[in-house]
């Protein structure tokens, strides 16, 4: 008898990826302006670092909230032996009214309605757990976030069926490739329970559009089992257009008899760890207007409570509506300037991204720089990436892309000086990649080391006169 | 449309032990608004100590501000996600747990997982020790909520071992081998047994003679012990017969190398929910010294990993090694001194207790109250005693205690002008029934 769990011992977990392993890579040598000028860069990291000035002087300003206060008395007790799975009733609804502020105020949540949960992981885990059985499977759009191998599969048994998406229209969603995904799930003898969509798109960085949205409401709304999940954890971080459109407001602008087929089996994921940066905080929600859903939700959210601590502290800052406008606007700013300086940054080096309006990411199209038009040269370019220019970026093989030579490269972890040293290192790398052989795998790899080593060795030479 | 999962009662939550609750809910005493309200004895919370906590908090107003010597350290713990849990926060548990144990086992902070709670923990190690469809032996009476944690969302299974009162509801090598037995008729492979201590609802601390059974029980079978010691630094008895000895000290004491396969099946679970009193702050963790099982958890906990913000502040907490000595021996006495006037609270209304040491409750004995040796007739006088008598208290039957008539009662939760006057409602309560029941026995005597 095998000693500890099926699930104990197996790779379901995912995290055996290329995902994963670029970022030990990136433990073991990372760069530092001062201390380590030559290690790699993280670019593999989707963290929103830029608006923590703002968050600081909120929090500068308003003392009390971190030392347990409310109006000058101490809360202390209340909040330790506060674990009502329901949430702190101040916190759900200033949450509610910060995303109906980010989606413009066009749709409003009920916060009787929402359950927290230590997370957006804790949330799709759970999700799941509610509305499909060990075995069943969910359709997800690829590219996708490969996080969610883990948490849609690993402990609920349920099963992922990719929707190929490609490059030929931008990889939107559409009508074939759902159905083909239907299809494949049947074949594999699934009970195909719904389809999972992240709106604004990991690793695109694009917002699903309208033409898409049709697309999902059509393919689920006569399936009475069929559940639409949409994870909106980068709803906060459109910077420009199309303006985003969440898929409340796709039901809220339904014909009564549609919407009412439909509205039951509408789930949104919500998270503060990229619209605020704050994924050390563990704030997740779960939004249904399905009861047994939100029922069964909120007692497994009993798995994961948020710390009441986290609750009371956001819950003060986020019914601020004079600082949360203030802070969606600027972080915005600050997103749409860093992507347009990676976008340029990489066009300089001849390279071009996936035309983007959100995100904390761009999705980079280097198929020119491939040796084959295979996943073993994307992997190949990707090592050399890695080690060779020193920037850890994910290879879209690990989001479960369908054609190799894309990549997810991150711009809004790191400051822009790093942003700009690794935009050199970007150039430096094609300028000198083209014109070598791509006949011999291993070939390409010495020669360009070897330069990359030799450029940087003089660099460091020169660089007090640089500076 | 949904999961089984989510639409049955798998989730356990009609028990009555939920039920209480919400009926003290509805009508819940208040010294001024409502004197004549429900009082929550049914709440294992620790509300004794916060002052001790609030005044430690007051001087060190910097850990609240997420400062570390002068500098914000706010960036830094806003973006912390890492399962490995905050390093500093891992040592000062480590530390605050082995000092609690005197000393006598010594704790690694690379074998120790964090989680959002017990609730977690729990559920956690359940994923990693059973496939679906397994199960963990339990003693009885067990605290209600694992029927939930242990089982709802990993498919695993209970099998019960029944301990009675003939012997105090202590551990026996008989009962372990009974349950076992039932495990295989019901065809469930046991993988293991599941301890909490101390107990609760008990409130007593597992003797060596018992974790000796329990040890060489595993042993036998080749299975897994979970102690889930989360009531470890309520232990207000320490005499060295009564005090608190976890079972890696018992592990320890028998000195031989043979033991290496079962050091790898014994994990434990902690929480600062009982003893610190912070149930709303979600810290839990695992401890283990088999690899495969942290590497497992260590990844599970991603689905409940404790805010980095809290991490901080009790990191801070614990590391001042001088305030939490301090802390625990006062919490200590407090609790002590609020467990002997519920006792002797309960003795004036003819009631007696089972002898404890440890925990936020007591387990008391009300067979005689009963009209009857059924859970029928508990449920009777339960209801009486929530409607009627305005306690809200648990049932025996909710813990799956195999005799009808006992109660958890809790007496950490609330005030002490609460408590008393539960107390007089008590003996209030008992003496009608007395006075109702003496008349017959006067009659009976007659007779002869």
């Amino acid at each position: 008898m095998r000693l500890l769990s099926r699930k104990a011992t197996c790779n379901t977990h995912g995290q055996d990826s290329s995902y994963f392993l670029g970022w030990e890579e990136y433990e073991k040598n990372p760069y530092d302006k001062v201390k380590n000028p030559n290690g790699i860069i993280q670019m593999g990291l989707a963290e929103n670092q830029l608006s923590f000035d703002l968050l600081e002087s909120w929090l500068a300003k308003n003392p009390d909230v971190s030392g347990f206060k409310r109006d000058g008395k101490s809360i202390f007790r209340e909040l330790a032996l506060f674990q009502d799975y329901h949430g702190l009733p101040l916190f759900k609804k200033a949450l509610v009214d910060f995303m109906a502020e980010i989606r413009g105020n066009k749709v409003t949540f009920d916060p009787n309605h929402m359950v927290l949960t230590a997370g957006a992981t804790s949330a799709n885990e759970t999700l799941m757990f509610c509305v499909a059985e060990e075995g069943d499977a969910f359709l997800l759009p690829t590219p996708y976030y490969p996080g969610f191998d883990r948490d849609l599969k690993w402990r609920t048994g349920v099963e992922i069926v990719p929707i190929q998406c490609t490059s030929s229209n931008n990889f939107r969603i559409t009508e074939s490739a759902l159905e083909q995904a239907y299809q494949d799930a049947r074949k594999r003898n699934l009970r195909v329970k719904g389809v999972l969509v992240t709106n604004p798109s990991n690793p695109l960085g694009t917002t699903l559009s309208r033409n898409e949205f049709d697309l999902l409401v059509d393919f689920i709304k006569d399936k009475e089992t069929m559940h639409l999940i949409s994870d909106e954890i980068y709803s906060g971080t459109v910077f420009s257009s199309p303006s985003f459109v969440s898929v409340m407001e796709i039901l809220k602008e339904m014909t009564p008899n549609d919407a009412a087929k439909i509205w039951n089996r509408v789930h949104v994921v919500y998270s503060l760890s990229k619209d605020l940066g704050l994924p050390g905080f563990r704030v997740g929600a779960i939004y249904s207007e399905n009861d047994a859903v939100v029922a069964a939700a909120t007692k497994m959210s009993s798995f994961g409570l948020v710390s009441s601590q986290t609750q009371y502290l956001l819950a003060a800052m986020l019914s601020d509506n004079k600082f949360t406008k203030k802070y969606i606007s600027e972080n915005q700013k600050r997103l749409r300037r860093r992507q347009r300086m990676l976008v340029t940054g990489l066009q300089k080096a001849g390279i071009k991204c996936l035309k983007s309006n959100a995100g904390l990411f761009c999705w980079v199209d280097m198929r020119h720089l491939l040796c084959s038009n295979t996943f073993e040269a994307e992997m190949e370019l990707w090592k050399k990436i890695v080690y060779q220019v020193g920037l850890n970026i994910s290879p879209g093989s690990s989001c479960h892309c369908s054609e190799p030579g894309w990549f997810r490269v991150c711009f809004a972890n790191m400051s822009q000086d790093t942003l700009n040293v690794a935009m050199k290192r970007v150039k430096n790398f094609v300028t000198d990649s083209t014109g070598a052989e791509c006949g011999s795998s291993s070939a390409c790899f010495t020669k360009s080391f070897s330069n990359w080593v030799f450029r940087l060795s003089s660099r460091d030479h020169r660089a007090p006169e640089e500076r | 449309m949904l999961s089984r999962k989510a639409s049955k009662d798998s989730h356990g939550q009609d028990s009555s032990y939920f039920q209480g609750w919400q009926e003290y809910e509805k009508n819940p005493y208040h010294p001024i608004q409502n004197p004549m309200g429900i009082i929550q004895m049914g709440l294992a919370e620790n509300q004794l100590s916060f002052d001790l906590l609030e005044s430690w908090l007051r001087r060190n107003s910097n850990t609240m501000a997420l400062k570390k010597d002068g500098v914000s350290a706010f960036k830094d713990l806003a973006l912390f996600q890492d399962y490995h849990g905050l390093p500093a926060f891992k040592e000062a548990l480590v530390n605050f747990m082995t000092s609690m144990r005197g000393n006598k086992i010594k704790y690694s902070s690379d074998k120790l997982v964090l989680t959002a709670g017990a609730t977690a923990a729990n559920e956690i190690l359940m994923f990693c020790l059973t496939d679906p469809g397994q199960a963990f032996i339990l003693p009885t009476p067990y605290y209600p909520g694992f029927d939930r944690d242990l089982k709802w969302r990993t498919g695993a299974e209970i099998v019960p071992m029944h301990c009675s009162s003939s012997n105090g509801f202590r551990i026996t090598r008989c009962a372990l081998e009974q349950a076992y037995q039932l495990g295989q008729e019901l065809n469930l492979k046991i993988k293991g047994v599941l301890v909490t201590n101390p107990s609760n609802p008990l409130g007593t601390t597992m003797t060596k003679t018992e974790l000796n059974h329990l040890l060489d029980f595993a042993i036998d079978k080749n299975i897994h012990i979970v102690s889930d010691e989360i009531y470890s630094g309520t232990v207000f008895d320490c005499s060295s017969t009564t005090g608190f000895t976890s079972i890696m000290e018992v592990l320890n004491e028998r000195n031989n190398n043979n033991y290496n396969n079962i050091r790898n099946h014994i994990h434990m679970v902690y929480s600062l929910s009982k003893d610190l009193g912070l149930p709303g702050f979600r810290v839990g963790l695992i401890y283990s010294n088999n690899e495969k099982v942290i590497a497992a958890a260590t990844k599970m906990s991603s689905f409940a990993l404790v805010s980095s913000q809290t991490q901080f502040m009790l990191s801070n907490l614990l590391s001042d090694a001088k305030f939490i000595k301090k802390y625990m021996v006062e919490n200590q006495r407090r609790l002590k001194r609020r467990k002997d006037m519920l006792v002797r609270g309960l003795r004036k209304a003819g009631i007696s207790c089972l002898r404890s040491n440890a925990g936020l409750f007591c387990w008391v004995d009300m067979r005689h109250l009963l009209s009857s040796d059924s859970f029928e007739a508990e449920k009777e006088l339960w209801k009486r005693i929530v409607c009627e008598v305005g306690l809200n208290i648990s049932p025996g039957s909710s813990c799956h205690c195999s005799q009808p008539g006992w109660f958890r009662i809790c007496f950490a939760n609330i005030s002490e002008d609460a408590l008393h006057l539960a107390m007089h409602r008590m003996k209030v309560f008992t003496s009608s029934i007395f006075s109702v029941r003496f008349p017959i026995i006067m009659m009976r005597k007659k007779s002869f």
